[in-house]
């Protein structure tokens, strides 16, 4: 059964909410989906290029009142 | 090493051997080093990371030194807490990537300290012989 967790990264700076998000990938199961928040306009570009890179699924990447809202799939 | 970054993160076979060298003891340069040297060993990358001269001090057990900022964006790094500290990236690049993190065998000398004196993420005191077999056609970053 997939979950939805979300991680709040508001406020921290790159590489900050990359690294936010690979500790609870790595903790994820496969087709777990996980919501990334994240302030910073660097990582909004960074995040979805990095999930491209080690294959993982990127579902929405999408600005919402001041904050990145960045879905990714565990993949593998 | 490799094969544990592959079945964590799907790998590529766009996977580079990077190698950063670190030798300041400035803030922001040891900021940039361990910026790449996370997002590169989560990316899949094989890091290897080579602290010697100044850089080194920061990693002894039980020190609290801070690097001092060579500039005003130094200052604007201390100033901002959002930004993850350049110790706990290199920590997390050799804990979730598998970065190997070498200290020089000679600063280690010339310090009077073991690689035991160091934080435990830092791998064996290594010579210029071994860390130059071992970079043999990686990409290079001096710091």
């Amino acid at each position: 059964m997939s979950e939805l967790k979300t991680i709040d990264a508001r406020n921290t700076f790159c590489p900050g909410p990359l690294m936010e998000l690979i500790t609870y990938m790595k903790q994820a199961s496969v087709g777990d989906t996980l919501e990334l928040l994240s302030t910073d306009e660097g990582s909004a570009g960074d995040v979805p290029e990095w999930i491209n890179k080690v294959g993982h699924d990127l579902i929405s990447n999408e600005k919402i009142d001041g904050v990145w809202h960045v879905k990714v799939r565990k993949a593998k | 090493m490799t094969g544990h970054i592959f079945t964590n993160f799907g790998g590529s076979v766009l996977a580079q051997k990077i190698c950063i060298i670190c030798v300041s003891g400035v803030r922001e340069k040891l900021q940039v080093a361990a910026m790449i040297a996370s997002v590169a060993a989560a990316s899949g990358d094989e890091v290897t990371v080579f602290f010697s001269m100044n850089a080194l001090q920061y990693f002894v057990k039980g020190q609290d030194r801070e690097a001092p900022p060579e500039g005003n964006f130094g200052v604007l790094i201390e100033k901002h807490s959002g930004v993850p500290p350049f110790k706990q990236l290199f920590a997390f690049a050799a804990d979730i990537g598998d970065a190997k993190l070498l200290p020089c065998s000679m600063a280690l000398d010339l310090m009077g300290i073991k690689g035991t004196d160091l934080d435990p993420e830092f791998g064996p005191p290594t010579g210029l012989t071994s860390f130059l077999s071992d970079i043999s056609g990686s990409q290079l970053f001096t710091f």
